[in-house]
């Protein structure tokens, strides 16, 4: 079936429209169990997470083992302004602009990475990225004043799946138009090959430069969203773990591809809840997942591949 | 030719780590040329092409293009500038398809000509555009090549800079790949070209330069160099 142009983009609109609106009725209405409520919340974190490391990981090449470094200095950010700054009335309208200046935080984060990216890549870039994710857990871990390894606690539950499924929402149209605009072509061009995108006028620095700014930026507002669901974190959340899992989503559901990203997120989550009952072998599953993935399917499920809903318009030489 | 060369290569001395590649070395290539660089491996024409699209710094010498020097500017402004290397190697992008390959190249355009472009390239060469949606690394060894022209095509470079387009190609092949540079010439292209190739080189060429580890050993117009008995012994077979 074709759909033209037209058609596609209201169609678009509406299942978004659609999916809020029911993300708001159904657990207000009391037909979805709190239970897959929580989990669907969990879902949503971990698809945003799962987009913003794709823009790095897949569509960029780089290999940023770093992630939960980003979400944890987005979770602590907004979780004290909530608690230090905002009176309590105000918290349910503000939360919004919180998750954002978490975001910006994990953004400005971000340049602690981008930076070293310009000199180095591959397995250096990696030990950067990994150094970075336990900087961040052990300086959170020695300041007191945000609780140290106790956590830091007090924020009213201001996560809801509304706010959840926004995010995704706004994540997957954001990131969409970054990879295929001419600047994502740029993020893929230096995946590709550095040099030759050098040589047809990519400025790589730049272009690596908003790359990991923007991905730390949805990291950091997952994190927010985080904190605000649990109402609690410690250093320890945003462990080199933590990290692991966001890989396993990235590289299960397909490096380079939106689809995968989500499809990623949600076989993965699906997974650890159903194997909940192993108990500590739980955590053996991850990291095994992703050795069996790397030997067997490298790629991922969707690797470089996107749903026909997500590409770009059909390009013709004609335009 | 005008007189004041499109590209002025003077005394440039280029370096890895301690050791000169490239000692000394002038050229010039005027509007409209095709001048190529001949020379054995590691006589140092690579380096030379890298360091005029800044991959690699200069040690000593300037480079001018167009009258402006190129030495102070980064790899990507370069580009912007007029100036396509299509890389050793070619340079292609594996994972993305003809077209976006195509379009890539076009980064740092914002005229509106890029559609037109696109389609003439996709013209010149009929296998690409019968291969516009596979991906990079599925074509042949000869369709990368002319990927990688078209690319260069694509970023409207004043000065085309070409290293070893006949690398690992059928002879049918080469014949075609040095066609089009010659057609791409006559639309008014000027062309550095880099080659092991000599006999083809100076079939296409107006002038060649003579590369000889690190160092011009000869040059002049290539009909004159074709006929000189050091560079027929050495580079032509006898």
């Amino acid at each position: 079936m074709v759909i033209s142009e037209k058609r596609k983009k209201l169609l678009t609109w509406l299942g978004a429209v659609l999916l809020l609106v029911l993300s708001w009725l159904l657990p207000a209405s009391g037909l979805l169990n709190p239970y897959v409520v929580q989990i669907l919340m969990y879902l949503g974190i971990n698809m945003i997470l799962t987009l913003s490391l794709n823009l790095v990981n897949g569509y960029m090449g780089e290999f940023s083992v770093g992630h939960a470094g980003f979400m944890g200095i987005g979770a602590y950010a907004a979780s004290i302004i909530t608690v230090w700054f905002l009176p309590r009335a105000w918290a349910f309208w503000t939360f919004p602009a919180v998750l954002v200046a978490g975001g910006l935080a994990a953004a400005v984060a971000g340049l602690v990475v981008a930076f070293p990216s310009f000199r180095t890549r591959g397995d250096y870039l990696a030990i950067v990225t990994l150094a970075f994710n336990m900087i961040v857990k052990s300086v959170l871990e020695n300041l007191e004043v945000v609780g140290g390894p106790r956590g830091f606690l007090g924020m009213p539950r201001l996560t809801n799946l509304f706010w959840v499924a926004a995010w995704v929402l706004i994540t997957v149209m954001v990131l969409r138009r970054l990879v295929y605009s001419n600047f994502g072509r740029g993020i893929t061009a230096i995946r590709e090959d550095e040099v030759a995108a050098n040589l047809t006028g990519v400025d790589t620095r730049r272009v690596k430069l908003y790359a990991f700014l923007v991905s730390a930026f949805f990291a950091g507002v997952a994190g927010g969203l985080f904190a605000h669901l649990l109402q609690f974190i410690n250093p320890r959340s945003f462990s080199i773990l933590k990290s692991t899992d966001m890989l396993v989503m990235v590289y299960l559901g397909g490096v380079g591809s939106l689809t995968g990203s989500l499809l990623g997120a949600t076989i993965f989550t699906l997974l650890m809840e159903v194997l909940r009952p192993l108990g500590l072998w739980r955590w053996v599953v991850g990291p095994l997942l992703l050795v069996l993935l790397m030997i067997f399917r490298p790629q991922g499920i969707m690797g470089f591949k996107e749903w026909k809903w997500f590409k770009e318009r059909a390009v013709s030489s004609e335009q | 030719m005008s007189n004041i060369p499109l590209l002025a290569v003077t005394d440039l001395w280029i370096a890895y780590e301690r050791i000169n590649a490239v000692r000394g070395v002038s050229f010039a290539v005027g509007e409209g040329e095709i001048v190529t660089l001949i020379g054995a491996n590691g006589a140092g024409k690579t380096t030379i092409l890298r360091a005029i699209s800044g991959l690699l710094p200069a040690a000593r010498g300037s480079i001018t293009f167009a009258g402006e020097d190129l030495l102070r500017l980064p790899a990507h402004l370069r580009t912007q500038g007029g100036i396509a290397h299509v890389p050793e190697g070619r340079g292609i992008f594996g994972n993305l398809t003809v077209l976006e390959n195509l379009r890539l190249a076009a980064y740092a355009r914002t005229d509106a000509g890029i559609a037109h472009d696109l389609e003439e390239v996709l013209e010149l060469f009929p296998r690409l555009a019968e291969r516009r949606q596979q991906w990079g690394n599925t074509l042949s060894g000869g369709e990368q090549q002319m990927l990688a022209v078209g690319r260069a095509l694509m970023s409207r470079g004043r000065l085309l800079l070409l290293d070893e387009p006949s690398m690992g190609l059928a002879p049918m092949l080469v014949r075609e790949i040095f066609r089009v540079i010659q057609r791409l010439n006559r639309q008014g292209a000027t062309i550095l070209l880099v080659e092991q190739n000599a006999h083809l080189a100076l079939e296409v060429a107006h002038r060649a330069y003579i590369l000889e580890t690190g160092e011009i050993s000869l040059f002049g117009p290539s009909c004159e160099l074709k006929h000189h008995p050091r560079v027929r012994e050495a580079y032509l077979g006898g």
